[in-house]
């Protein structure tokens, strides 16, 4: 009895007692969230142009915050290191495309993902070659302050580096959602996405794309590294905390960019209310480590397509 | 009404193989400029695998093929599509995610000179561009009357007119050579007559050339200028439709005896 009222009923009343408290956990779990909707975005975008799961997407981002990161130390400017960075990101796509995947072109799924595989441990490894394997923080002014919200309901404390990071993550996706509607290589990209034969009876050269779309997938990466890295600093557990993308993409379908953003937000926020209502009470913590795990595992069994996936269908 | 025009498009001694498997052998024939050439043959005949060839999905084995006088090797279909060769599918391959109106834009793809990033950025060149291939996309889109669906994605719209926008697509790219996989498979009689009647205005009002493999004899034989039949991989016969239709080893192998 006692468990199922802390169950059912006692997180409620907590929430409805405290309705500050609540609003601080929700605000904490979506701006986490916007962290790992940017890393699912990248997985998105390439699988949905090229049908490939990049499994080093996680590791784009430690590699590109380790080259920023590093870059600072050395004394480039902020913006300089961003824009070098962004092209060692394009660099690196043209280097996938020519040295990877073309080799490997119409072989099946199973061999270009067991091929990012191998792309992630020579990343892993050659960043921490070049940079170190130091946690390094990083310092591009992004204040971090506790900011006091008065609301009717109480004090609601919110840092300032989440809110710059969710104003940032926000301004990217719709970045993104522009360019993927109204521009032509935008168009071009969701042709390719969308039929391949078809693509390229129009004209539309399949490899320049697969460039394209590895090298937005690098300048995704890198916001996301720089914002990861302001608030962990920049570490090697990057990569792992990158996997959380997994229950994400699985949550808001593979093939949606939208599903990427909003399957963040629900894992982020999930994860948080479970661990604090539930969570901590009934198990102790540490609950953040596999909540989305078993969340996906669960949308797996009912909706394996996500929430906004294409519908599997198979005509017989 | 032939209109004997220059050769366009010349196929000599194709062959193609998978494997084992012989889909083409030592196919040859002419597409002539203004015209409008048919393949036809039963099913497996090698009809899709010519139109494969011809934009380059597939590279025969042996033999040649010449485009405006140019022979070529190997050519990638996005090449193919520069040259000016457009064409539809079988089974519609269309962009199912957007709507007609980007669909028929893609169409325009090769047209573009903006570079990557005013594209990108929509900036001058770019944004100058996209208007003047809108322009040309509307009258495409006028001209096969779809303008009430330009802003539905095509996934909704039904088969006939999914066909239409497919079509719409290859002729906003302005071919010199329109290949049209089926464009009538799966239709009703009254969207036969519609398809008919754009394919129609398309080589006379366009002065498009066209190649299309169909399975309807009414149609292929009120259509086409001059027709040749495939059977097994290999030409069984080339002509225009009142030779075809009096043609003794095509009657036996494709249409069948008449029991009137």
């Amino acid at each position: 009895m006692e468990t199922l009222y802390l169950i059912f009923i006692d997180p409620f009343v907590q929430m409805a007692i405290e309705p500050a408290f609540l609003a601080e956990v929700l605000i904490g779990g979506l701006m986490s969230g916007v962290m790992y909707s940017l890393v699912a975005l990248g997985f998105v975008l390439i699988f949905k142009a090229s049908g490939i799961f990049n499994f080093a997407q996680g590791v784009f981002v430690l590699f590109a915050a380790l080259n920023f990161v590093g870059l600072m130390d050395l004394g480039v400017h902020p913006i300089l290191a961003f824009i070098i960075t962004l092209g060692i990101m394009t660099a690196l796509a043209f280097a996938v495309d020519r040295l990877v995947l073309r080799p490997l072109v119409n072989q099946n799924p199973i061999i270009l993902f067991m091929a990012t595989i191998g792309i992630a441990f020579f990343l892993e490894g050659f960043g921490e070659s070049i940079w170190g394997g130091d946690v390094r923080p990083v310092r591009v002014g992004i204040p971090d302050t506790a900011l006091f919200w008065e609301t009717g309901f109480g004090e609601i404390l919110v840092l300032s580096s989440d809110l710059f990071a969710g104003v940032i993550a926000a301004f990217l996706v719709t970045v993104l959602a522009l360019f993927f509607h109204f521009t032509p290589v935008g168009r071009a990209l969701r042709a390719v996405a969308d039929d391949h034969q078809a693509a390229l009876s129009v004209g539309i050269p399949l490899n320049n794309i697969w460039v394209i779309v590895w090298a937005v997938a690098g300048f995704v990466a890198l916001v996301a590294g720089i914002m990861w890295g302001a608030k962990l600093g920049v570490q090697f557990a990057l990569s792992t905390i990158a996997l959380k993308a997994l229950p994400v993409l699985i949550l808001g379908g593979f093939t949606s960019i939208p599903g990427a953003i909003i399957g963040g937000l629900i894992v982020g926020a999930g994860e948080k209310l479970f661990e604090n209502y539930w969570g901590l009470p009934l198990l102790g913590g540490a609950t953040e480590e596999w909540f989305a795990y078993i969340v996906a595992m669960i949308f797996l069994f009912f909706r394996p397509q996500g929430l906004f996936g294409e519908k599997i269908i198979e005509r017989v | 009404m032939t209109r004997p025009g220059n050769i366009l498009l010349g196929v000599k001694d194709i062959s193609l193989r998978f494997g084992g498997v012989r889909a083409l052998t030592d196919v040859s024939f002419d597409i002539h400029e203004g015209e409008i050439f048919a393949i036809i043959g039963p099913n497996g005949a090698g009809k899709s695998s010519m139109l494969n060839c011809i934009n380059g999905f597939y590279h025969p084995q042996e033999g040649t093929i010449t485009f405006r006088g140019q022979q070529r090797r190997r050519m990638r279909p996005y090449e193919a599509a520069a040259q000016g060769i457009s064409r539809t599918f079988q089974n519609i391959a269309l962009f199912r995610g957007m709507t007609t109106l980007e669909n028929v834009m893609t169409g325009r793809m090769l047209k573009m000179q903006a570079s990557f990033v005013e594209q990108a950025l929509y900036l001058g060149r770019g944004k100058r561009e996209e208007v003047a291939h809108r322009e040309k996309v509307e009258e495409v889109i006028d001209f096969l009357e779809i303008q009430s669906i330009r802003k539905t994605p095509v996934g909704r719209l039904p088969y006939g007119l999914q066909k239409r926008v497919e079509l719409a697509r290859a002729l906003a790219a302005e071919p010199e050579l329109l290949l049209l996989d089926e464009p009538m498979a799966g239709m009703n009689v009254e969207e036969k007559e519609d398809m008919c009647r754009f394919v129609l205005s398309t080589n006379h009002e366009l002065g498009t050339t066209i190649a299309l493999i169909e399975h309807d004899m009414g149609v292929v034989m009120d259509l086409s200028d001059r027709v040749v039949v495939l059977d097994y991989g290999k030409k069984l016969a080339e002509g225009t439709p009142d030779e075809i239709r009096g043609n003794q080893e095509v009657i036996d192998a494709y249409l069948g005896v008449s029991h009137d």
